[in-house]
């Protein structure tokens, strides 16, 4: 076998061991920059306009079923749920001025305190194009990219509760990193007793978990994680998930619990892109040593 | 063996470019199908068992650069580290076309235990970048390597069985 390949050498360009090495040096490589820094981005959402017509294409079938679906719907179903939705329709017309009166009432509380008027995030309705075929990670694909004005980092909810974020953009899609991806981060605030934390997700199931709490906090089955908003991504106050279990065992330091994201993070197909972060006051500069020598007068 | 007369035909029409193309875009498509679940881990990898085909039966048209170049298709739609299928792809490819003599010869059951031993590389290479950037290793995702395998004997009578109707019609 060596002998003809090294004669395949001659006329055919570099032997397979060669180009082996070549290539698995350059995806190395890639693979390196992609982690490490990032440069790729812009190579990628390229490339991506050459296989979003073959994606597309692999999700039309379902698309078309569920069109169908949509169209046979009966009389008496439709009438049904016209009713209701108009009962909910009447209930919530009176919460959203209800709202809205609170709403100014706060705003002009706020004035009164020369507090900075908290920011006001609008939100853009996005659907979800496919959930993403990757065993290892739970993310979604949303159909609002960068023509739509999504940028990295923006917060992601439904009606419900927070679902994830916006952690990658292309021209036409953007990729949503969900809450229970593995170790994916929101600093929660627990809604009865105001005490902070961070939620972390599980990975494998579809779980929260919160970390490094000492056995004696003040948790309690059920309580409520909403997000604290001192990061400066998260607006304040949006639930995040509910607390399911705890365990408290002396022989660790910290308490083992788990909650539940409120937000229907498998299940809905119509997300919220809320389209701004806020912009946060700067942090000081921590004390440089020579600064502090010097700069004394 | 019955295998073995499907396999050996006297003549196979030389393939055409787009006949291999069209294979591996529908490879392609196939493997974006929004596959959910357990039928996300049992999937086949649909362009790996297509690519290897090509590399072991014209492996000096389909060989490891044009592998890698779908790998990196792969990529992007999968939305994984960039070059990490490249890599998993190229692996393939190597022992595609390093075995490719040999499988030829072989008849179908021969053959597959010599796919599984490719196809199990390749997972692995996969699975190994996952590992050292994620710190995680997920072992059902090994079914899906069985799963192609089994794919292996389908898809290589389909395409074979394809290559001599050509031949029927002239």
């Amino acid at each position: 076998m060596d002998s003809t390949q090294s004669f395949q050498v001659s006329n055919r360009g570099p032997s397979s061991g060669a180009r082996l090495v070549f290539f698995v040096v350059l995806s190395v490589l890639l693979m390196f920059v992609d982690a490490r820094f990032r440069y790729l981005e812009s190579a990628r959402s390229a490339l991506s306009v050459l296989v979003l017509p073959v994606q597309r294409l692999a999700t039309l079938p379902l698309t078309l079923l569920q069109g169908a679906g949509d169209f046979f719907v009966t009389q008496s179903s439709l009438l049904d749920e016209k009713t209701t939705l108009q009962r909910q329709h009447e209930l919530d017309a009176v919460q959203l001025l209800q709202q809205q009166s609170i709403l100014q009432e706060n705003q002009q509380l706020r004035r009164m305190m020369v507090l900075q008027k908290r920011d006001l995030y609008t939100a853009q309705v996005a659907e979800i194009v496919y959930a993403e075929r990757d065993v290892f990670s739970r993310k979604v694909l949303i159909n609002k990219g960068s023509a739509a004005n999504v940028r990295s980092g923006q917060v992601v909810m439904d009606d419900k509760g927070i679902v994830g974020q916006i952690t990658r953009v292309y021209p036409w899609l953007s990729e949503v990193t969900l809450v229970t991806e593995k170790d994916h981060a929101v600093p929660v605030q627990v809604l009865r007793n105001g005490l902070r934390s961070v939620a972390f997700g599980a990975g494998d199931t579809s779980q929260l978990s919160l970390r490094y709490m000492p056995v004696s906090t003040d948790i309690q089955n059920g309580d409520i994680l909403v997000t604290s908003g001192i990061d400066g991504l998260y607006p304040p106050g949006i639930p995040v998930a509910r607390v399911e279990k705890i365990e408290r065992d002396a022989a660790y330091p910290f308490a083992h619990i788990d909650c539940l994201p409120l937000g229907g993070v498998d299940k809905y197909r119509l997300l919220l892109v809320l389209s701004s972060t806020p912009k946060q006051t700067e942090r000081p500069e921590p004390d440089h040593p020579k600064i502090r020598k010097t700069g004394v007068h | 063996m019955p295998f073995n007369d499907q396999l050996q035909p006297e003549i196979l029409r030389p393939v055409s470019n787009l006949f291999i193309a069209t294979s591996i875009i529908g490879a392609l498509l196939l493997n974006a199908l929004p596959w959910q679940g357990l039928w996300l881990t049992l999937r086949p990898d649909f362009v790996a068992v297509a690519l290897l085909y090509w590399c072991t039966n014209k492996p000096l048209r389909i060989g490891i650069g044009l592998s890698w170049a779908i790998g990196i298709l792969a990529d992007v739609g999968d939305a994984s580290l960039f070059g990490q299928h490249a890599l998993a792809y190229t692996v393939l490819a190597f022992g595609g076309v390093v075995l490719s003599r040999r499988i030829r010869m072989f008849d179908l059951r021969e053959q597959t235990s010599q796919v599984l031993g490719i196809l199990l590389s390749t997972y692995a290479v996969y699975a190994i970048v996952h590992w050292q950037v994620n710190g995680q290793v997920v072992w059902s995702y090994f079914l899906g390597c069985v799963t192609s395998t089994l794919l292996w004997i389908p898809l290589s009578f389909l395409f074979q069985s394809m290559r001599q109707m050509r031949v029927d019609r002239e």
